[in-house]
């Protein structure tokens, strides 16, 4: 790790945000991820995103399981909440922490192995759910905390450092997310912040859980000739095909916004997700079409990034559960919880 | 934009912003970091390298170095370097067996100094240890010029100055007290091999009000009087005393004053207080010392009674935006007892015979050429306030430098234009993961502030020196503030795989991956806005990926490695930058890395 603490340069020039804070407010403690670990660059990313939408940092809560990808809630927004819980239990803890105060902004870091090991399960039904979320995953391929054992995530055919070639069939979050009735998928890459920061906002301003597959290349275990998730394989392989703009609620429009060839997506917030460059047959609320087209793209070897689908109409839980519009944790006790004599009265009307 | 060419000295030396400031080059971040490791002999002798003098520059300086600190633009207060010079003065040891010494076997070339002042004492520092015969002749009885008579003692101690040039002296040069040259064609009748002119503006600029000439004995030219004072010729003046004029000697004039007696002090100027000469610090020490200033006033005349000075007459003006025109709105006389013009100064040359080759241009001043110091008489040389008019002491001993290679090379019968380049030297300073040589941490310390003698005491003396000197807590504080702008960020894009590393961990956001194009586009896409276009941007050339580039904004880095120290693939690494100056002796180096530890 680093041998100092990035320190604080008393710039004048600083930019602020809409709440007067700086960038340098929306960071974390310093990094002990390998130097060049694609997590860093999505931290970075992160970082961005809040700063850019003034997400007050007291409003979000940061939530993670185990792993490289699960330390890196500690690097962005000290002043957040947070929940680093045990391996693969990040989903849970995060929906339980949702069911009770619906007005924070929640972020899930999770990785390959956390998310699509141990974790699936959890995983699968917080997305059935439709848990009003980010879930982040930082997807390198490898076990990088246990010395780089390909993980669930591994194409086959990729290589790792040392070993045979991988002849399992990998799951794919996107994928299953799709099977799963997700409603915000997306697909990014670590090295690509221009991308990423409109996608991670586009998700805060999204009504349930947003999904996000971000390829990070693991610098000490997946970086090497073979990788199918280097730095080199994603700059030489990803489709951009789906490009897109957040336009957040308060902002100004000045951009003409073209309609050839572009899908304006309002969200549920009232800022705008915009489609440029769009294939014109894509349809990013179709599920069918999203998943032939991934499917056409990776049988060429090729990995689509972008904002996939998204469906604003689903329910969230709170929604489905006709809970009150403030938090439950601010519900007073009495109300909450009315007593052993009102538990007594309902269970009368079900004799 | 094209790659940026580090390979040449040009493009890191302007980097250290301090060094490229510096007429002399000195190589400030180096010897800052000596002091920080408490090799105070080791300081002083790279300072005297470059600069010759570090016990007066260390209180005397001009220091160009300071407005160009990049700490300035970073936390608003560049690095007290020019204290921390004196630091290395104040506590050296024993540096016998360091300093240049002279061949006992001479190598046949005699060279004569005019004047011995910094200029000239500059060139017989580089000469004599290459074996020329070197004759100084001096007006005064003592070494030193302006510096031993313009700059007084409360400021300059003599003990400090007596040190610095005696080490030149020592070696064994021919000084002639008492002996301003009266004819230059009578010295070159001696047949030396080559003259230097390093007789410094020795007049004091006159001004010709009515009543100027009617008590001569109250109206002082400035530089003249301070002369007088350092030779003790003078040791009182009047209580009241208007000083015309806002430069340095303006300043020392005032501060004189004070110790001569005057209790009532007034700094006359006739433009605001943004367009004095003298150095900020000074206007200070002046200030704290009870001297008056006082702005918009145009002397008219000098006041008499009986004939005896009894003030002097000034229109009150007020100035348009930019001060170029103003207005008088009023007259006043300011009683007074003594008036000391301290206007500027000029250079005369009346000992230099028109008939000798050495051609004058305009305002009556030898043509000297700006890169070899020869005048149109091939072996005659000019240096320091001679060469070009007032200017300061470490332009002086940058031009002794400069004159000392030109004498050499013309001495050999080499062509003086044909000058040998500056050179440079990267080395890494990577000691291990994330374990640099250097003390890489930023120190958010403020500038250290000068303890000075307490007012009640500091007039018992005239010699006694105002300032303390930083103690060994403001030394390490203040060293520590050096953002070591030579410690390079050196790139290499074979080796970089984009991973943005570098940028998300930079604390001033000076990096950015881009698609290349001009300067005023690239200054639009940086990740930081670039406001400050006097400072370079570093461009890369082609990254091997995406065919991007580097850019990096010099502004504010504040070179705490933490670019090289998160990059996976040491594509960015930490080299520390020394600048090779050629000498007459050729390019010196004092061993500050081979001894006692790292550097």
């Amino acid at each position: 790790m680093p041998s100092i603490t990035k320190p604080l340069i008393p710039l004048a020039p600083l930019a602020k945000n809409e709440l007067g804070l700086t960038i340098r407010d929306y960071e974390g403690a310093m990094s002990t991820l390998c130097a060049g670990c694609g997590h860093d660059s999505i931290t970075a990313a992160i970082t961005h995103a809040f700063w850019e939408l003034s997400t007050p940092p007291h409003r979000i809560a940061k939530l993670s399981g185990i792993g490289c990808s699960s330390k890196t809630p500690t690097y962005f927004v000290r002043g957040a909440h947070g929940f680093n819980s045990a391996h693969g239990r990040m989903p849970p803890i995060a929906t339980g922490a949702y069911a009770a105060n619906r007005e924070l902004t929640y972020i899930g870091i999770s990785g390959d192995g956390d998310s699509l090991s141990i974790g699936l399960g959890h995983m699968s039904h917080a997305i059935r759910r439709n848990v009003k979320m980010l879930y982040v995953i930082e997807n390198n391929g490898v076990y990088g905390l246990t010395k780089g054992q390909l993980s669930a995530s591994a194409d086959i055919g990729t290589r790792p450092k040392k070993g045979e070639a991988n002849e399992v069939a990998p799951i794919d979050p996107i994928m299953l997310g799709l099977s799963l009735g997700a409603t915000f998928l997306a697909r990014s890459f670590s090295g690509d912040k221009e991308q990423l920061i409109p996608i991670l906002k586009a998700a805060v301003a999204h009504n349930g859980l947003a999904l996000i597959d971000v390829i990070s290349p693991c610098v000490t275990f997946n970086d090497h000739e073979g990788s199918t998730k280097s730095y080199r394989f994603m700059r030489e392989h990803e489709v951009k095909e789906v490009v897109t703009d957040f336009v957040p609620l308060r902002r100004e429009i000045h951009a003409n916004i073209p309609t050839d060839g572009t899908r304006v997506v309002p969200m549920h917030d009232g800022s705008i997700v915009r489609f440029r460059s769009v294939p014109e047959d894509y349809d990013p609320h179709n599920r069918s079409n999203v998943e032939e087209y991934i499917r056409e793209h990776q049988a060429h070897g090729e990995v689509v990034t972008g904002l996939l689908y998204v469906d604003e109409s689903a329910a969230t839980p709170h929604q489905m559960g006709h809970t009150p519009a403030r938090a439950l944790a601010k519900v007073p006790l009495r109300e909450l919880c009315p007593g052993a004599d009102a538990l007594a009265a309902l269970q009368e009307d079900f004799r | 934009m094209e790659p940026t060419v580090t390979g040449a000295a040009d493009y890191y030396h302007r980097v250290v912003d301090c060094q490229w400031a510096c007429p002399a080059h000195t190589d400030v971040p180096g010897y800052i970091r000596l002091i920080a490791q408490g090799r105070f002999d080791d300081a002083y002798l790279l300072n005297r390298e470059s600069n010759v003098f570090p016990g007066v520059l260390g209180r005397t300086c001009d220091r160009p170095c300071e407005p160009a600190c990049r700490r300035g633009r970073v936390d608003g207060n560049p690095v007290a370097i020019c204290r921390l010079k004196r630091v290395t003065s104040d506590l050296k040891g024993d540096l016998s067996g360091r300093l240049p010494t002279a061949p006992e076997v001479k190598n046949g070339k005699r060279v004569a100094l005019i004047g011995a002042g910094p200029s000239s004492l500059t060139v017989a520092n580089d000469l004599m240890p290459l074996g020329y015969e070197v004759s100084i002749f001096e007006r005064f009885d003592r070494a030193g010029g302006l510096m031993r008579t313009n700059i007084p003692e409360f400021r300059l101690p003599d003990r400090v100055l007596d040190e610095e040039t005696s080490v030149i002296l020592d070696m064994g040069v021919d000084v002639h007290y008492s002996s301003p040259v009266e004819s230059l064609a009578e010295l070159l009748g001696h047949g030396y091999d080559a003259v230097f002119v390093g007789s410094g503006a020795p007049k004091g600029k006159e001004l010709d009000l009515p009543g100027r000439w009617d008590d001569p004995e109250h109206v002082h030219i400035g530089i003249e009087w301070l002369e007088s004072v350092s030779f003790e010729h003078i040791s009182q003046i009047g209580s009241r005393v208007l000083i015309i004029g806002v430069g340095n000697t303006a300043m020392d004039c005032c501060r004189t004053s004070r110790r001569l007696g005057a209790s009532d002090i007034r700094v006359m100027a006739r433009r605001p207080r943004e367009y004095f000469k003298a150095s900020p610090w000074e206007l200070e020490d002046a200030e704290e010392e009870g001297v008056l200033i006082v702005v918009n006033h145009a002397p008219k005349r000098f006041v008499l009674e009986d004939g005896r000075l009894v003030g002097m007459e000034f229109d009150v003006v007020e100035w348009d935006e930019g001060a170029r025109h103003s207005t008088v709105t009023d007259t006043v006389i300011v009683p007074c007892d003594d008036v000391i013009l301290a206007i500027g100064q000029e250079n005369a040359f009346p000992w230099i015979e028109r008939d000798l080759g050495l051609e004058f241009g305009e305002w009556d001043m030898p043509i000297v050429d700006t890169t070899t110091f020869m005048s149109t008489r091939p072996g005659v040389f000019f240096g320091g306030d001679a060469a070009w008019g007032p200017k300061n002491i470490i332009w002086a001993v940058a031009h002794g430098h400069q004159a000392a290679v030109s004498i050499h090379r013309y001495c050999q019968g080499e062509d003086v234009a044909d000058r040998p380049a500056l050179g440079m030297d990267l080395v890494s300073t990577k000691m291990g993961m994330s374990e640099w040589s250097y003390s890489n941490d930023y120190n958010p310390s403020p500038r250290q502030q000068m303890t000075h003698v307490e007012l009640t005491k500091r007039f018992e003396a005239l010699n006694l020196e105002v300032e303390l000197g930083f103690t060994a807590e403001q030394t390490a504080r203040e060293a520590q503030r050096c953002l070591n702008c030579d410690v390079q960020t050196a790139f290499k894009e074979s080796l970089c795989i984009e991973c943005d590393a570098c940028i998300d961990i930079c604390p001033v956001q000076c990096l950015t991956i881009t698609a290349n194009g001009t300067e005023d586009d690239l200054r639009t896409r940086l990740s930081a806005p670039s406001p400050n276009r006097d400072q370079p941007l570093f461009v890369s050339d082609r990254l091997p990926q995406t065919g991007r580039v580097m850019v990096k904004d010099e502004n504010v880095c504040v070179h705490c490695g933490l670019c090289a120290e998160r990059c996976p693939t040491s594509a960015w690494d930490m080299e520390e930058f020394t600048l090779e100056i050629p000498y007459a002796s050729g390019v010196t180096r004092i061993p500050v890395r081979a001894v006692g530890g790292t550097k």
